[in-house]
């Protein structure tokens, strides 16, 4: 050992080959059996990829850092199921590129907030949050309901994830456009060709202002679907592949 | 030109053509950058903005370049040591480290005082944008020109060497403030992959790729031409951590942009690999960056200023490698209870466990090395400084395995406990020893007897440890409050408290954390000063004539191949 | 011995002869009880690492000799703590106030379940103390738009206010100025009449061409006298309390664009004893009507 020792410590090469193989070992004993363990991911249904304007409120979830205090991660922790509802499921986030799990809770978890409160609700909370909760210590984000949503580009944020592996469709892609103000109005000519695309999608005008596609029409269209779709009544919670 | 040739030559001088190359086609990628030809994707600010400022940096740099090599080759006086864009760098530290702790006092505010310290007309100072600003302010800006700067001068020293790279060092240097620069000002506007301290874009990941490139040939190119027979242990942590950093980087990183031209990207792993790789990375920039990098500081300062030898050399091999083996297993302790599969988490955890030892065998290798000064303490506060360090360091490494206990994370996970851990690292360790090496090294790189003012180094120094201690005791007191708060039942079986009583609990240990936070930064000030009196050469920093040469004892022979040979 | 070595003056170490800018390396030995801690972590993890699910394999992975999985942990943790609450709950589940509140262990167990659910599900939008805020009613006081028996309140919460559920309350009052119906006037008018019915207006003139714009498109719904109807959700608009806000901004903006608030409905996220244990907390809260008889003055009660 020494010997060996003595070799790499007047060797420059030696000493870098021999640090590169020793911190190799563990990331790829760790991290490449997620890839191919077949339990990794548990098998349920509802999971969807996100509705366009989803995405996009998603994108705009990632750009304000909302990670940065809220978790999107139930643990199976007695409490925590009772505050939250059932502990996240590895399928839940199986889409999210990057995954949003956060490590801190300075809010509360998100994981399902979805449907939890009313679009209004989250309107005035985004904009003023101690208007309406007086102790909370959050950021206002009152431009969000002025700014107008830019997504001419949907299309292309689309065809990365599909690119990626999101089981996006062609017809997906192409009607992406189109998809964003599907969503944002119940009166749309192809509201049944929408939600087939996206079941459970909430259809409605997310920010009370059905004249402008703004940002805080995505952004709530994204807290409204967060933890909705797996079916949790098919999902079998004991079956021994999913106690992982 | 022989491949030997071509070798011996980067070793000695460098060759400038690769970053005039660089240079060029960064411009050129700039120029379309600056100005999107179709419109802009989604929600994602355009890349204009940082289009500009790759322009102007660019710019500015051919026209540097241009004119050092105007007249030829720039000359390089291989008898000296490269000792300028260290200078540099300890000013660059300086100066981001009061910018990273200034950000860390506003975002302290915003969670203490909500109605004050946002602003509804500035969206770019909501706490989600800055604090990713403070913690790539303190981790990347401040600690990397640290690491980037005392690795230079350690390197240099002991291997009784110039940098070898030429003008390699300075684009090193100055590719990793634009990459500062680029991260910042993209956080602020929104440009973010969310991915925590790998928040830059992809555009911004390639850039510090080639940059950390650049380094990693720099500090090898050192090692490799060097006139001492061993390599240093100061030298096999500041490799470990520049390569291992280079390897998480760029694996952590892989991501598919929407368009050549446009900011936004999607990472390549999803949810629970994403996860996995992201506390793989996560957790080892903090083993590399905040850990081994660190160590290395003080496996150079700290002999280096008690006038010690290193105490043991066998304790430094076994746990260097012990350190850098079982660290990169740990990150899954950052995942604990989550929907990562629990088989990952054990390991996660035990690697963790055996981590203690190995991290502690830093500390005692640090602190023995004082047997026989401990005197010195007493009489020299850059000396404490540095030994505090070490303390904080083993305060530190003693808390991480505690809270990687599955049973301890499900407390402490989420909470304050966690940022209270953090920052008697970040604060304790990586700020005390930068401040101790900082401290060093003003007086030696410009040549002065003594720092401007003792007194002012012992001022600093109560005024951060008092700083520490009111940051970390506030967080643990919130910490365990608010985890236990979240766990509380009634008797009668029911959640004690709802979610906001325990955001309204934390508001006092909210206060004594922003004033501890205040006084640290104060502390920083007052080094500032004192760097810049000791400068100007006010005080005791009289200054002392003569270069220091680069052999002090007669040049040995070298093991190592020579230029091209084979191995020995 | 390696022991007392280590504790040896530094002098008397030797060193190992490297030297780099002055930088010298005893050889000192390690240190014998940072070695056994370090195997004790050691063996610590080996044991931990067989107990529990740890090492992957091809297709599978090791799954600890105890066969613990916190997935498993956390259903049988719920499913205790449902077993500890059947009792009540199963007595919960489809009573009705009285028999809640002739038995004074099962009406304070379910005062705690009910102010434990508040606190993470209504006081985000009802405040904290229930107070509300404009928009979102006050629980504690004795007015009620839906009805304030302990049957309305438990419906109320189980179904919503124009939520998603398909027997959600429903209440639809029209947005007079967005969709053109009032001019700008009219609404102005009608506001004024609208404040005179709790006696808060000073324009006599106005508040009489109100009264009768009034009378022609409100009636139906908040009734002639303006006393409000609970089978439509229409306010009683001569009380004191205003969900909205009382001033003639807040009364015309209610008119011009109506109000359409939303409660979410809780059946899917709460259990029904969780919902009747909140129904009756809130009546409890201070405002909670009889069942009955129906109140005098709103003839449309059930
Ligand atoms: C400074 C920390 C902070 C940031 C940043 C932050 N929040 Fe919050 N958030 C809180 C706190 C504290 C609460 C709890 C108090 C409250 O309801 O306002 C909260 C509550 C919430 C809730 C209600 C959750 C519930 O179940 O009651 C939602 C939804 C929410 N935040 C969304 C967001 C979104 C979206 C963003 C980013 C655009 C964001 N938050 C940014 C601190 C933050
Ligand atoms: C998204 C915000 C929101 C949440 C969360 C919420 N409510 Fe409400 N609630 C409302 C609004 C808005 C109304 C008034 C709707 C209307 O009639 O226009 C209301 C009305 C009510 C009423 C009827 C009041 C009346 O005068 O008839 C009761 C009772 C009530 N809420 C109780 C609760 C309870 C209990 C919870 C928690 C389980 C809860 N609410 C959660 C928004 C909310
Ligand atoms: C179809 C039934 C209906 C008709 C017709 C109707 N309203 Fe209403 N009104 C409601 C309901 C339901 C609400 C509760 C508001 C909400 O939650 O959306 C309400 C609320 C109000 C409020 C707010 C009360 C508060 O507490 O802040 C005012 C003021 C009001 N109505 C005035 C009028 C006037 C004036 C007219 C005629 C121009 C009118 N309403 C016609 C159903 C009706
Ligand atoms: C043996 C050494 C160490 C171990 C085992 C360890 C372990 C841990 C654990 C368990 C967490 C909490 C993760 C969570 O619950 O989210 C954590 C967080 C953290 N630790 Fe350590 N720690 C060690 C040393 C250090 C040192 C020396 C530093 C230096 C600054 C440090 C910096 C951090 C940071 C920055 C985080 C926060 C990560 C985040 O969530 O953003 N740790 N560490
Ligand atoms: C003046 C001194 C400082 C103050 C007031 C300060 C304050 C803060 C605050 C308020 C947070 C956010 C905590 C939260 O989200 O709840 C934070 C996070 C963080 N800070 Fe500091 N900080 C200071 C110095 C430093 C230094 C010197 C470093 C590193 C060298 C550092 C590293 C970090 C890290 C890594 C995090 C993220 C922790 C996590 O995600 O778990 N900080 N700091
Ligand atoms: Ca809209
Ligand atoms: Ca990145
Ligand atoms: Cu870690």
């Amino acid at each position: 050992m020494m010997k060996l020792h003595k070799y790499l410590e007047k060797n420059s090469f030696g000493l870098l080959l021999g640090i590169i193989a020793v911190v190799s070992v563990g990331g790829l004993v760790e991290i490449t059996p997620l890839f191919y363990i077949d339990n990794t991911i548990e098998e349920v249904e509802g999971m969807r990829p996100y509705s366009p304007l989803e995405l996009e409120g998603r994108n705009i979830y990632v750009r304000e850092g909302c990670y940065t205090c809220h978790s999107q991660m139930v643990r199976p922790l007695r409490d925590e199921v009772e505050r939250y509802g059932h502990y996240s499921l590895a399928a839940e986030s199986m889409y999210d590129r990057p995954f949003q799990w956060g490590s801190k809770r300075t809010g509360p978890d998100l994981a399902r907030v979805g449907g939890k409160y009313s679009d209004e609700w989250h309107k005035l909370h985004m904009e003023d949050p101690r208007a309406v909760v007086p102790e909370s210590i959050m950021p206002p984000y009152r431009f969000l309901s002025k700014r107008e949503l830019n997504y001419q580009r949907i299309e292309a944020d689309l065809k990365a994830n599909q690119k990626l592996g999101v089981p996006y469709t062609d017809e997906m892609v192409a009607k992406a456009f189109e998809d964003i103000t599907n969503q944002l109005d119940e009166d749309a000519d192809d509201y049944d060709g929408f939600v087939a695309r996206y079941p459970k999608a909430v259809v409605r005008d997310f920010d009370g202002n059905p004249g402008l596609v703004s940002e805080m029409d995505a952004l709530i269209a994204y807290m409204q679907m967060l933890g909705t779709l797996v079916d949790f009544d098919a999902y079998e919670a004991k079956k021994d592949e999913n106690l992982r | 030109m022989s491949a030997r040739s071509v070798r011996a030559k980067w070793v000695e001088d460098g060759s400038s053509l690769p970053i005039f190359i660089i240079l060029i086609a960064g411009l050129l990628w700039a120029l379309f950058a600056a100005h999107p030809t179709g419109v802009p994707a989604g929600s994602y600010p355009t890349l204009e903005m940082h289009g500009y400022i790759m322009m102007g940096a660019f710019l500015v740099g051919i026209i540097m370049l241009v004119g050092v090599c105007s007249n030829g080759t720039p000359k390089i006086n291989l008898a000296e040591y490269e000792d300028k864009v260290i200078k540099y760098g300890v000013l660059a530290t300086t100066f981001w480290g009061i910018v990273g702790m200034l950000v860390g006092v506003i975002i302290a505010c915003q969670l203490t005082w909500p109605r004050i310290f946002y602003f509804d007309s500035m969206p770019w100072l909501n706490f989600g944008r800055m604090r990713p600003l403070h913690t790539s302010a303190v981790i990347f800006a401040f600690g990397g020109n640290a690491l980037i700067a005392t690795s230079f001068y350690v390197v240099q020293r002991t291997c009784r060497t110039r940098l070898a790279g030429g003008l390699w060092a300075w684009f090193v240097f100055w590719g990793y403030q634009l990459f500062i620069v680029l991260a910042a000002t993209g956080y602020l506007t929104g440009i973010t992959q969310s991915k925590e301290y790998a928040e830059p874009e992809w555009y911004v990941d390639i850039w510090l790729t080639i940059v950390w490139v650049a380094y990693l040939m720099v500090f090898m190119g050192t090692l490799y031409k060097r006139k001492e027979p061993h390599i240093y242990v100061a030298n096999w942590f500041y490799l470990a951590f520049i390569v291992t950093v280079a390897i998480l980087h760029i694996v952590n990183n892989l991501s598919l942009p929407t368009g050549m031209f446009e900011a936004k990207s999607y990472s390549l792993f999803s949810g629970v690999q994403d996860a996995m790789t992201q506390w793989w990375y996560g957790h080892n920039a903090v083993g590399f960056f905040l850990t081994a990098g660190f160590l290395a500081i003080m496996y150079y300062f700290i002999p280096k200023r008690a006038d010690r030898p290193i105490w043991s050399y066998k304790l430094s091999i076994v746990h260097f490698w012990a350190v850098i083996f079982i660290y990169i297993w740990a990150g899954p302790h950052h995942l604990h209870f989550t929907a990562l599969p629990q088989w990952t988490q054990t390991l996660g955890m035990v690697f963790s466990i055996m981590l203690w030892m190995p991290s502690w065998g830093g500390m005692i290798n640090g602190l023995m090395t004082l047997q026989g000064a401990w005197d010195k303490l007493r009489t020299d506060p850059v000396l404490r400084m540095l030994v505090v360090s070490v303390a904080f360091y083993g305060m530190a490494t003693f808390e991480g395995p505690l809270m990687s206990i599955r049973y301890v994370n499900a407390l402490s996970h989420y909470t304050e406990w966690t940022i209270g851990h953090v920052h008697s690292g970040a604060l304790g360790w990586n700020g005390f020893v930068t401040f101790g090496a900082l401290y060093c090294l003003v007086p030696w790189l410009w040549k002065k007897k003594e720092l401007y003012s003792l007194k002012l180094v012992e001022w600093h120094f109560w005024l951060a440890t008092i700083g520490i201690v009111f940051y970390i005791t506030a967080m643990w007191v919130a910490g365990i409050m608010e985890g236990l708060m979240w766990r509380a039942y009634t008797d009668l079986g029911f959640l004690e408290y709802a979610f906001i009583e325990t955001v309204s609990a934390k508001h006092i240990s909210y206060i004594v954390r922003a004033l501890g936070g205040t006084l640290f930064l104060l502390g920083t000030f007052v080094m500032a000063f004192n760097i810049f009196m000791t400068i100007k050469g006010r005080g005791l920093a009289e200054p002392i004539d003569g270069d220091e040469p680069l052999a002090k004892r007669p040049v040995l022979p070298v093991s190592e191949p020579q230029l091209g040979g084979a191995a020995q | 011995m390696a022991k007392k070595e280590s504790q040896k003056d530094p002098q008397e170490i030797e060193t190992t002869g490297h030297e780099w800018d002055g930088i010298e390396e005893l050889n000192t030995p390690m240190p014998r009880w940072w070695l056994w801690m370090f195997y004790g972590c050691i063996l610590w993890a080996i044991i931990y690492a067989i107990l529990m699910p740890s090492i992957p394999f091809l297709n599978s992975y090791f799954k600890g000799t105890l066969g613990y999985s916190d997935r498993a942990a956390v259903l049988e943790d719920v499913e205790a703590m449902h077993a500890d609450r059947a009792v009540y709950a199963s007595k919960l589940s489809g009573a009705n106030l009285e028999d809640i509140q002739a038995d004074p262990e099962l009406f304070r167990y379910a005062m705690a379940a009910g102010k434990s659910a508040f606190g993470d599900n209504c006081a985000t939008c009802h405040g904290s103390g229930a107070q509300g805020f404009k928009g979102y009613p006050n629980l504690n006081d004795d007015i009620w738009i839906w009805g304030g028996t302990f049957e309305d309140i438990r419906e109320t919460l189980t179904v919503g206010i124009r939520a998603a559920h398909d027997d959600s309350r429903f209440g639809l009052m029209q947005a007079y100025g967005t969709d053109e119906l009032l001019t700008k006037d009219q609404i102005s008018d009608a506001a004024h009449f609208v404040l005179s019915l709790s006696g808060r207006d000073d324009d006599a003139i106005a508040s009489l061409r109100g009264s009768e714009i009034f009378r022609d498109n409100c009636a139906s719904c908040h009734g002639d006298t303006g006393i409000g109807d609970k089978m439509q959700g229409a306010p009683n608009l001569t009380d004191e309390d205003w969900l909205y806000g009382d001033t003639l901004e807040d009364v015309y903006q209610s008119i011009y664009g109506g109000r359409q608030g939303v409660m979410p409905n809780w059946n899917e996220r709460l259990s029904p004893e969780t919902i009747t244990a909140l129904a009756v907390y809130v009546h409890a809260l201070g405002g909670g009507q009889a069942s009955a008889p129906a109140e005098p003055g709103t003839p449309n009660d059930p």
